[in-house]
């Protein structure tokens, strides 16, 4: 087979990995997404469901109009006075209505649902709806303050203010042998995961009265859960959570699918019927969440080395019309904003605002990316200023293990940041491609070369206290014929959950992966074991999968000894014979590592257990007749702990590369009154395979103790690097101080 | 204003068989070697046809526009994007879907992690089938290039590549 790894510290890979468990269905077309299944069993008698949204980004709904020539007593509609609960979809400030309450807050905002059973028929009636609405004064601007009449929130429109304080940066700015000062910015980011969002529901009768059950395309499914517990009043017995075979997420099906799970129930609880929800993709770009776009001032006192004396940082989120999210993505792109290196005076502050967008959510990185786009820059920029090597400034200030953070997290675990670095340097060719570029440009008329570097971290896990509070567990049942079962909350959505989970308990159960099963996460069945974010999945929900094994082994075994491979095998068989009929399971419930301590009052402590690290370096051309910028070759260093499965840890960085790739140079958003305007493939521009070069993956293997199977996490890290590097090589190849991005030709051409 | 978010008039799926209608078309065509023979209306498109009237739901909707790739199939030998095709067009054609290539085949795809999420790549693997039997057009066009009109948002492209390389069997040309 091929060899992964380019040999960074000596690990060759021999025997073939374990292959993805549904590779060969999704290859061969055989996979079923919840659209692709016919209207039978829990679907007979299925009616489809839209929704009418609004038209306009803030006001008052005067009316809404249903359009005449339709029959509407054959169609099911649901306003917001059918909802029986509270109005409010469930998550950190549940300001967020399930459909507008007589008031909008962005374009696209769910207004009304309809349902019929002709879905051409269904389109034609929800094109006819009229919503009248008395337009207010939108914010559609986050950097700038808002008007009296735009406050909607407060008294300032602030969704979060948040401030991490180390040392004193003024005093040290006092001393300074220069100052670099920078702002940057970043745009929105839409998922286009390639299946649109899908949701159905229909009834069913349990124990305890009727049961409303939703399934689809979804992240999180104990999120959907709680949003329909709350907004349907109901409890866990009585709504239920299946996860459908789900196409792509990158963050953008963990929050939204809650809105759609709600939808859905609506209409089927309203029809008594069975009800799907298919986005389109014009209403899937124009409706749900995207990356929050960012503004990050830095100023930075530096010694005539480039050693970083003061980091005084400020960080702007766009918010969106609601809270959701935003929060929790400020705190982890202000704890990210210092990059990974070490600096005694550091001060950030940051806030998320409000404004009339679609509310912004989660997307890969989590705010990361976009705080570390402007660490990276400005590191490059410092180095400029200083006329120094933007890797020397880098070296002189990796953090090094006993080091600590800017919330003064001591960093430990052993990896050699400066290893990692001259590795990444080796394996891209950095001064070859370097020396070339630089000769190139002197003979070439008009393409310019360069190549940038970027080092980064990121934090995997839920931030601070989350994982704490999170308190997520894992179930291992234990079946008559002696296979076990993995019964946890998280979602296969591509990146390999349900491979890795097996891999992971058969190894920890001494089993062969034939004898491991993988429950289709569904709330009837699985216990909360956290939402399918933050690369958390591998190593903290793969731990908790390897403990609950061991509870399982230990129950078994003898004085407490536990029990693996064929043994346990035949002891649980034994265990069945004399127990017919009953359960046997082995369970688990997070606990920190040792010594894990953060105070989320003042942001200060361990912000997460544990960084992954990484390196990165963009070899890029830029077309100074068309402005056009192209990446010739990238490499990607990641250290993730212990590779669980080269292929689909590859595949992660890979595909995190690509994505980042497009949001850094093409993936532009056209806003109009909030709403996003260029809502289609045709116009948000995505890379091809033709547009990207082979994306060169090195792993640095060091085991994490407290991660299952020693790993940490893979699924973000591969987004944090990528836009600052090319950036920086494109101001290598033609001087352009470019500190914007997406970099389009549009964008570069006036700097060049 | 009326406001519905579906703008495309090309988005109206038909999940409902029409015949029968005044002005629906009666057409044969070869699917996957078999005679298909079926009423369509004008506006309905291949891509419902196959999915949701032929049960054949393994050509997906990425985006109903042709840029996607994801709802490829094989018209008369060439690729193309259903998603595009009015029904009644492919009168007398060809037809050839995801569901006629062997799952057997494809374990150089699987191996390479040339799928993730899955829901690019039937179409992906109909682009690549494509590309096998006629790989004299790697003489012209590299596999980077031809693979372009399929978006794939999870692999970054190299595990399609790699498994294609890998299926074709033509030597790894780069990186080590
Ligand atoms: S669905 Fe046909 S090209 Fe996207
Ligand atoms: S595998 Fe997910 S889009 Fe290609």
């Amino acid at each position: 087979m091929r060899v992964l790894f380019r040999n960074c510290f000596s690990i060759r890979i021999k025997p073939l990995p374990m292959q993805r468990l549904e590779g060969l269905s999704k290859l061969s077309g055989a996979e079923r997404y919840l659209d692709d299944e016919p209207l039978e069993g829990s679907l007979k008698g299925c009616l489809w469901g839209m929704t009418v949204r609004s038209p306009i980004s803030r006001g008052t709904i005067k009316r809404i109009v249903y359009g005449a020539g339709f029959d509407w007593s054959t169609f099911v509609v649901v306003e917001p006075a059918d909802i029986p609960g509270p109005n409010e979809t469930y998550l950190i400030e549940n300001d967020q209505p399930v459909l507008a309450p007589g008031y909008v807050r962005h374009m696209h905002e769910a207004v009304a649902l309809i349902a019929h059973e002709d879905r051409n028929l269904l389109r034609r009636a929800v094109s006819s709806v009229r919503v009248e609405v008395e337009a207010e004064p939108p914010v559609l601007d986050f950097r700038v303050a808002p008007h009296a009449d735009q406050i909607q929130r407060g008294s300032d429109n602030l969704i979060k203010k948040l401030q991490i304080k180390k040392g004193d940066v003024h005093a040290a700015f006092a001393n300074a042998f220069k100052i670099v000062e920078g702002e940057y910015e970043t745009g929105a980011q839409e998922h286009v995961y390639i299946e649109n969002n899908a949701m159905s529901a229909w009834i069913e009768n349990g124990a305890n009265g009727d049961v409303v059950v939703v399934r689809g395309s979804m992240q999180c499914p104990y999120y959907v859960l709680n949003a329909l517990k709350h907004a349907l009043k109901r409890d866990e017995t009585r709504v239920r959570v299946i996860q459908a075979p789900t196409g792509g997420g990158f963050g953008g099906k963990e929050d939204y699918p809650s809105t759609i799970a709600l939808h859905a129930a609506l209409l089927a609880m309203k029809a008594r019927r069975p009800v799907k929800i298919i986005y389109d993709r014009s209403e899937d770009m124009a409706a749900t969440t995207k990356r929050h776009p960012s503004l990050v001032r830095h100023k930075t006192a530096v010694d005539k080395n480039g050693k970083l004396l003061a980091q005084q940082i400020e960080v702007i989120l766009d918010g969106g019309a609601y809270v959701t999210l935003s929060p929790v993505v400020l705190s982890r792109g202000i704890i990210h904003a210092a990059g990974p290196y070490t600096c005694e005076n550091v001060l950030i502050e940051g806030k998320a605002v409000l404004t009339n967008s679609v509310p912004y959510g989660a997307f890969r990185g989590f705010g990361a990316p976009q705080t570390i786009f402007a660490c990276e820059r400005h590191m490059d920029r410092i180095a400029r200023a200083l006329g120094l090597d933007p890797i020397e400034v880098r070296r002189i200030n990796l953090l090094k293990d006993g080091q600590t953070t800017s919330t003064q997290q001591t960093i430990s675990g052993g990896t050699d940041r400066h290893a990692l670095l001259n590795e990444t340097l080796r394996v891209s060719e950095y001064d070859k491609h370097k020396h070339e570029s630089e000769a190139f440009n002197k003979t070439h008329p008009y393409l310019r070369r360069g190549i940038g570097i970027a080092t980064v971290l990121h934090g995997a896990g839920f931030t601070g206290n989350g994982e704490v509070y999170l308190n997520s567990k894992v179930d291992v049942g234990a079946n008559p014929d002696g296979k076990i079962e993995v019964l946890a909350a998280s979602t296969e959505m591509g990146q390999g959950t349900n491979t890795v989970f097996t891999k992971i308990a058969a190894d920890a159960a001494g089993y062969d992966t034939a004898d491991v099963l993988v429950c289709v996460p569904d709330t009837f069945r699985v216990p909360n074991s956290g939402p399918t974010v933050a690369s958390r999945t591998v190593m903290v929900v793969g731990k908790l999968v390897e403990r609950a094994i061991d509870d399982l082994a230990v129950q078994l075994g003898q004085n407490g000894k536990p029990l693996r491979g064929p043994s346990l095998k035949k002891a649980i068989t034994a265990w069945h014979a004399k127990n017919p009929g009953k359960e046997l399971k082995g369970r688990a419930t997070y606990t920190p590592p040792p010594n894990v301590k953060f105070d989320d009052k003042h942001y200060v402590g361990d912000a997460y257990a544990t960084f992954a690290w990484g390196a990165c370096v963009a070899h890029v051309e830029v077309d100074l007749r068309t402005a056009a910028v192209r990446v010739l070759d990238f490499t990607a260093m990641q250290d993730i702990g212990k590779v669980i499965n080269p292929v689909l840890a590859k595949g992660q960085v890979q595909g995190g590369v690509v994505q980042a790739i497009g949001w850094a140079l093409t993936e532009e958003f056209k806003f109009k009154d909030g709403g996003m305007l260029n809502n289609t493939l045709t116009n948000y521009i995505i890379p091809t395979s033709d547009d990207v070069p082979p994306i060169r993956v090195v792993f640095h293997e060091n085991p994490y103790p407290f991660g299952g199977g020693g790993a940490k996490g893979v699924g973000e890290l591969p987004m944090d690097g990528p836009a600052p590097a090319i950036l920086n090589a494109v101001a290598h190849a033609t001087g352009a101080d470019a500190r914007a991005i997406p970099l389009t030709p549009e964008h570069l051409l006036p700097l060049l | 204003m009326g406001f519905a978010i579906s703008q495309s008039s090309m988005n109206d799926q038909a999940p409902q068989p029409s015949a029968g209608r005044n002005g629906t078309l009666a057409i044969r065509f070869t699917l996957n070697g078999r005679e298909v023979a079926i009423a369509v209306d004008p506006t309905e498109r291949l891509l419902d046809t196959l999915r949701y009237r032929l049960n054949l739901p393994g050509s997906k909707e990425g985006c109903g526009e042709g840029e996607c790739g994801a709802c490829t199939v094989i018209i008369d030998d060439l690729p193309a994007n259903s998603c595009l095709v009015p029904t009644f067009q492919v009168r007398g054609c060809n037809v050839r879907t995801i569901e006629s290539i062997p799952p057997s085949s494809l374990q150089p795809m699987l191996e390479s992690g040339a799928t993730q999420c899955g829901a690019c790549t039937p179409g992906v693997v109909v682009t690549a089938n494509w590309i096998k039997e006629h790989s004299g057009v790697l003489a012209s066009h590299t596999m980077r290039a031809l693979m372009a009109g399929n978006l794939c948002r999870c692999t970054g492209y190299d595990g399609i590549i790699d498994g294609l390389e890998n299926w074709i069997g033509t030597p790894r040309g780069g990186r080590p």
